[in-house]
């Protein structure tokens, strides 16, 4: 049993939760992620640790609620308890030491560019992050990065920061000074949008993929991805990998999969990325 | 009284009683329904007790079969359990999941002319029998003071813990999933074994003091080298758990699994209970790629949830098909089919990224190959399609290097497989190995024979 420090709400359906783990707490590396199974006949969900403190023995998780398992899972009270936490699992990051990084976190994603920027950010590189959401009560771990570095925020109203896509900004930013690295998560049109700006210019950019998963250790093969036409499994052998071999098209099919079994709103601001992605696909074809 | 041989050889084998195959076909209740006392008693009466008994040496475990059989035979069901849980730790799953027509029952004087003793049905009677009437385990021995920890808690964890708790060591097993068993309750379904049994046998080494930590992944939370400094010997049986896919074009298609998976979702995972959240796609016309006990329970398990065509594709006759023979007959008595000769070429999508069909091509069998099986070759311009929603991979598994790959020093074969000697020990001091990590993918019952023979090897070891 692994139970809840606190719980916060950090924007409508996305939870914090610090919950105590303190094997994992101590071995975890940025990157990589845990399976929660919160009780008895819920499912295994894949969450990346935002955060870990060592010494209190707690992993930090940001989960968005969505079906039926993480509405569950957001609901426990501080003090309740998860029944099951496995790993750490996946491959940590691997980071570089010096230099420019641009961390690029849309929506829910921005909690796990958050471990990768901090790491960066103590190896002594120096670190941009280009945050984003459809809305201002979207945007998440502001504050956290901001303590990493300089922070720009995108939101598709204008509500904060500049009005358009992290995209936008991202190759703003590129234009004025070239960035060694890019590392972006979030949903799979924005990180597929990322990789459509950096390719020309031959950024090299990292991307946290998150499909379908059940066990986490490389035996069901359920999380199968493309990169660069080798099938690799996400759990094992990521969930990070290089952007501009990732297969994009074939992830989202994938992760339509069970997508009759969950009512689920597109309140993450695919959609609209999805337009952008396609749109930058649509121009470079041209 | 006791009987006459030829009293003994005049009674004919007893068919064990099974669900009618209509109705199971749509249920995941067990299949087998096991004997009755009156019928265990008649099939024990066949066995005519050989001195120089050859099912012993064809039992994996070397249960002493015609011990426990003759206490049946005399009504002594209590004496029975005892002989036969002394010779094996898990004899309910042993009953049920052994190819026992390729082991003890292959050995059977009475089988030479006739059919053998139903040696698999009376061991399953015996430990069906001592659970429901809660049978005492052989007591421990005093404690030794050492500690040994399992890595995995499938069938050859759980044998190497049970004899090491009874040899007085203090045993914790390390499991990966939040339900031990390993494959005995991700990969073999309801149907076959189900998973209350498991969760007894469980008990069982739990109430002899065997210590279980689960959501442990060795290779992610704890290395070999931390448990090595934490214990005094290492039993790594961690399953051959990496699926192997097909390799064709269209296998990343939605509606194509490795039956890893779609084994895992419905037993594991709890997906063959309608009321289950655990998502699952239900085709209604299901391959299943492969033609062992895996396949047979992928397309067993897919005609249960609904399928109207369940197809097994093979690509040698059937003859090759390593599946047990029993799984083989319950499957076609529940209107599988089989396409024989058979293999896959490609996997067909339709606009959405969803199956619709797999192209195929004939195969014939020309010469043995390297595994002493005869290769099975494509037969030219003999393509042809079947029409699916779902295509189930049960090809096989390899060794999955999570746990070796955090363990430089631990040597390998070219396959990934952990090298032990003669004595399961690895190349590294106090760590041992055995089953499918080692073996590459075989049975329950070979990985619970090293989990024994490891047993004794560390006991050994330990009091070196």
């Amino acid at each position: 049993m692994h139970r809840i420090i606190a719980n916060q709400q950090l924007a409508p359906a996305v939870h914090r939760l610090v919950i105590e783990a303190p094997l994992i707490a101590k071995v975890r590396k940025p990157g990589q992620f845990v399976i929660v199974r919160l009780d008895q006949g819920h499912e295994r969900i894949p969450l990346t640790i935002a955060d870990g403190d060592a010494a209190a023995g707690t992993i930090t998780l940001v989960i968005q609620a969505m079906g039926h398992s993480t509405k569950a899972i957001v609901a426990m009270p501080v003090g309740g308890a998860i029944r099951d936490v496995a790993g750490p699992l996946g491959a940590p990051t691997h980071l570089m030491e010096k230099g420019f990084a641009v961390c690029v976190g849309g929506g829910v994603g921005t909690a796990v560019v958050h471990p990768i920027a901090q790491a960066l950010h103590r190896a002594g590189v120096r670190v941009i992050s280009i945050i984003g959401g459809r809305n201002r009560p979207l945007v998440i771990y502001h504050d956290e990065l901001s303590r990493l570095g300089e922070v720009r925020v995108c939101t598709d109203d204008g509500s904060w920061g500049r009005k358009g896509l992290v995209t936008d900004e991202l190759k703003d930013l590129c234009a004025a000074e070239r960035p060694d690295i890019i590392y972006a998560v979030g949903p799979v049109p924005m990180m597929a949008a990322v990789c459509a700006t950096t390719k020309p210019m031959a950024i090299p950019t990292v991307v946290s993929l998150n499909p379908v998963m059940v066990d986490g250790t490389g035996m069901c093969g359920g999380c199968r991805v493309t990169v660069g036409g080798q099938v690799r499994f996400a759990c094992v052998d990521g969930p990070e990998f290089d952007g501009h071999q990732v297969d994009f098209g074939e992830l989202r099919s994938r992760l339509g999969t069970y997508k009759m079994f969950e009512s689920q709103p597109c309140d993450d601001g695919s959609c609209k990325a999805r337009r952008a992605a396609d749109q930058i696909t649509q121009q470079q074809q041209q | 009284m006791p009987m006459s041989p030829k009293e003994r050889m005049a009674i004919q084998r007893q068919a064990v009683p099974a669900q009618d195959a209509l109705a199971r076909a749509a249920n995941f209740n067990e299949v087998n329904l096991g004997f009755t006392t009156a019928l265990a008693q008649l099939e024990a009466e066949r066995c005519l007790q050989c001195k120089n008994a050859k099912c012993i040496t064809g039992c994996p475990v070397a249960v002493d079969i015609p011990k426990f059989i003759d206490f049946v035979a005399k009504g002594d069901l209590k004496s029975a359990a005892a002989s036969l849980m002394a010779d094996n730790c898990l004899p309910a799953v042993t009953g049920r999941v052994c190819p026992q027509e390729s082991q003890c029952e292959a050995q059977c004087v009475r089988g030479i002319k006739g059919a053998s003793v139903a040696v698999g049905a009376l061991e399953r009677f015996v430990a069906d029998w001592a659970r429901e009437n809660d049978a005492a385990d052989s007591a421990c021995a005093p404690a030794t003071g050492r500690k040994v920890a399992v890595v995995g808690s499938g069938p050859g964890g759980l044998t190497a813990a049970g004899e090491l708790a009874r040899l007085g060591h203090a045993v914790t097993v390390f499991e990966a999933f939040h339900t031990p068993g390993g494959v005995l309750v991700y990969g073999i379904p309801e149907f076959r074994l189900p998973k209350a049994i498991v969760a007894n046998e469980v008990e069982r080494l739990q109430r002899l003091g065997v210590k279980l930590e689960l959501n442990a992944i060795v290779g992610r939370l704890y290395t070999i080298a931390d448990l090595r400094r934490d214990f005094d010997a290492v039993f790594i049986a961690v399953g051959a758990g990496l699926p192997q896919f097909m390799n064709v074009p269209g296998e990343n298609l939605k509606g194509v699994y490795s039956a890893n998976e779609y084994l895992t979702r419905v037993n594991l995972m709890g997906a063959w209970d309608p009321s289950s959240r655990t998502p699952i796609l239900k085709g209604k016309r299901v391959v299943v790629v492969g033609g062992g006990n895996v396949a047979m329970d992928a397309v067993r398990t897919g005609k249960r949830l609904g399928a109207t065509d369940a197809v097994i594709a093979y690509r040698r006759g059937k003859e090759e098909l390593p599946a047990r023979l029993e799984e083989i007959h319950h499957a076609e008595e529940e209107g599988i089919r089989f396409e024989l000769l058979v293999a896959p070429l490609k996997v067909l999508g339709n606009a959405e990224g969803w199956v619709c069909g797999i192209e195929c091509q004939r195969m014939r069998l020309g010469e043995p190959d390297a595994s002493g099986r005869r290769k099975p070759e494509p037969l030219p311009g003999s393509e042809f399609t079947i029409d699916c929603d779902l295509v189930v991979s049960a090809i096989g598994t390899r060794a999955n290097p999570l746990l070796t790959q955090t363990c430089p020093d631990l040597k390998l074969n070219k396959w990934g497989n952990i090298v032990v000697d003669q004595d399961l020990m690895s190349s590294i001091p106090g760590v041992f190995a055995g089953g499918d990590i080692v073996r590459g993918a075989a049975t329950v019952i070979l990985a619970m024979g090293d989990g024994k023979t490891a047993a004794k090897r560390i006991d050994a070891w330990l009091r070196r």
